[in-house]
């Protein structure tokens, strides 16, 4: 097998983490597992700090992450989530043990996900997430544009659907979407509007619908019957 | 045939008629290209501002075709997405159905037997080899060579796509490969007819070759026209025979070596202006490293099953987890970013489309050149409308 490019090992999360933790202080970063093993396990970036470890990753001599591959959005809406949890119990002085279903409540949050390749060196992918407080009111996330110039139309594309505003983007407008158009359509809760007009003769629940909106009833066309 | 334009670039620079204090005289004229001018390669527009003929400003405006792809691939199990993958790029959606194939099959494990590797190679670089023919048709249609060399193009391109009808019953819409393998066997006279296709298709490049590479319109609206340097291009996330028109080693196909590419002899061309005449030369060199792949992989290709049989198609629910897999296609990288948790629908279904990424920096590209010559370079860039708007 004829190898073009050095296969150059990356470093493990772990030590990327520790580096980036180093070299800059007071940096909250957390790794998140990934249950699917070929996947790419990914880092939690606090977002006040997001830019300088950006800047970081990809001004560092080892990583040279110079290429933003893909960014994506993700809505995470308030859930309930069940763990299973195995507990000991001692039950008539046997100890057992026995699975319990855990409830706890996830924070709805939205979530925007690079994924970073080095060019250069030919390795990767370094997998970076970045989660907004809530999803409704402070849904605010530093732009990479500045570092990385090819996030630009993919941010917007996340502003446009998710409504993420990242702070210092060059030109945040919508980008697939019209500019008068309301609502952020990739949400999971979004709703579509409830365009009762498209239909010329409106029926079945078109024509419930319809019903809604106009005064007076809105008749179906009635076919007369065609006797043999 | 092998080198890429040893010629220097020519200085095309436009300078405005400026008064004495240094400010152009005259006003600016703001005009919206497109989206219906059949040179915009779609519904696409542009938004630009013109200084006399030079391009002061371009706004990029897409979204006509847009349905919302991703939100659909949510709502819908995994198989269904397939052919709703061939509508992103319809020009090579045998590349397409390869990157979803990949990705899920990463995510679930699965193995794809070695038949059917070999023949998604072959699929891939058959996709390669149409676009790359109809794209240099378009090319030189978009500077005035009206019909003749796109005729010519198209005439190769349909023997391409009546290969692909022939065996996945569709010339555009193939919906062929599946995760675990592909749908269905190619038998021998279907081989025998690829080889001789691949074997003459060199004979067209050659005819090709000859009609444009010196071509002294083609040279004086190329050369030297929308010039990138590595460090722009790398930046902005360009891929495919773009990036390597401005030098950057970069094709997936080495660099992860998915399926079986790692076998093939083959390399990688590379540019060095990285202006509009290397984009063209670079997809003339792309399509020659293609064809001697082709003919290792029909040369190779063992007999054996095409399907895994572990793949569950229906009622297909991989783990819980999340997984990014990516191609070279044509155009660039395609990848696709999948989250399951676990139900029979990905949580997010997230296509990395290259040609919408690639237009990032299209204002930059034609920034100080003619109107005349935007058309020209949007045509390089090698968009389809329908992977840029989803």
């Amino acid at each position: 097998m004829v190898s073009w490019f050095p296969n150059k090992k990356l470093e493990t999360l772990e030590q990327i983490k520790l580096r980036i933790e180093s070299a800059l202080p007071l940096t909250k970063l957390d790794i998140l597992p990934n249950e699917c093993p070929a996947g790419e396990r990914s880092l939690v970036v606090d977002a006040s700090r997001g830019l300088d470890v950006a800047k970081f990753l990809r001004d560092d001599a080892q990583l040279k992450l110079d290429y933003c591959s893909n960014v994506t959005g993700i809505d995470w809406p308030e859930a309930k989530i069940k763990t299973k949890v195995k507990k000991k119990v001692v039950v008539e002085g046997v100890e057992k043990e026995v699975e319990e279903i855990v409830e706890t409540l996830r924070s709805g949050h939205l979530e925007v996900v690079y994924h970073l390749y080095s060019m250069e060196l030919k390795h990767g992918p370094i997998v970076l997430r970045l989660r907004t407080a809530n999803r409704t009111d402070q849904t605010h996330l530093p732009s990479f544009t500045p570092v990385w110039r090819g996030a630009e139309f993919q941010e917007r594309e996340i502003f446009d659907l998710y409504g993420v505003i990242f702070d210092g983007h060059p030109d945040l407008r919508r980008i697939l979407m019209w500019d008068e158009f309301v609502g952020f359509p990739m949400r999971r809760d979004y709703v579509e509007p409830d365009d009762f007009e498209y239909e010329p003769t409106p029926h079945d629940e078109v024509l419930d619908a319809a019903k809604k909106h106009y005064p007076v009833e809105v008749k179906a066309e009635v076919k007369p019957e065609v006797k043999a | 045939m092998n080198a890429v334009a040893a010629m220097p670039p020519k200085s095309f620079e436009v300078k405005p008629k400026l008064d004495e204090s240094g400010t152009p005289i005259g006003e600016l004229l703001e005009i919206s290209m497109g989206p219906h001018h059949p040179s915009t390669h779609g519904v696409f527009r542009m938004d630009v501002v013109l200084d006399g003929e030079k391009v002061v400003k371009l706004k990029p405006v897409c979204g006509y075709l847009h349905r919302n792809h991703e939100k659909i691939g949510e709502n819908i199990s995994y198989l269904a997405s397939m052919p709703y993958t061939d509508r992103l790029d319809y020009f090579c959606s045998m590349t397409n159905n390869w990157a979803y194939a990949l990705t899920i099959e990463k995510l679930a494990g699965l193995a794809v037997p070695e038949r059917a590797e070999y023949i998604r190679v072959i699929m891939a670089e058959l996709t390669r080899l149409q676009n790359h023919t109809s794209l240099i048709g378009f090319f030189v249609h978009d500077m005035g060579a009206l019909g003749t060399p796109l005729m010519y193009a198209f005439r190769e391109r349909e023997k391409i796509l009546d290969l692909f009808e022939e065996v996945s019953g569709a010339r555009m819409m193939c919906n062929y490969m599946r995760f675990g393998g592909v749908r269905v066997d190619v038998n021998d006279e279907w081989l025998a007819r690829t080889k001789q296709l691949v074997a003459n298709y060199g004979r067209f490049l050659d005819e090709f070759e000859t009609f444009l590479n010196q071509n002294e319109i083609l040279l004086a609206r190329t050369q030297g026209v929308s010039p990138l340097t590595k460090e722009q291009a790398v930046n902005a996330s360009l891929t495919g025979p773009l990036l390597r028109a401005a030098g950057v080693n970069y094709d997936v196909r080495k660099v992860d070596k998915y399926g079986i590419y790692s076998r093939f002899d083959f390399k990688v061309p590379l540019g060095e202006h990285g202006d509009l005449y290397d984009r063209y030369m670079m997809r003339v060199l792309e399509m020659r490293e293609s064809i001697k792949i082709l003919n290792q992989a029909l040369r190779d290709i063992p007999a054996g099953p095409v399907m895994d049989p572990k793949a569950k198609l229906r009622g297909f629910r991989p783990k819980p987890g999340e997984v990014y897999g990516r191609i070279e296609s044509p155009k660039g990288e395609l990848g696709f970013y999948i989250i399951s948790d676990g139900g029979p629908n990905p949580y997010r279904y997230r296509v990395r489309p290259p040609s919408f990424i690639n237009i990032t920096i299209l204002e930059d590209m034609c920034l100080g050149h003619r109107v005349a010559d935007v058309i020209v370079i949007l045509g390089s860039v090698d968009i389809v409308l329908g992977e840029v708007d989803r």
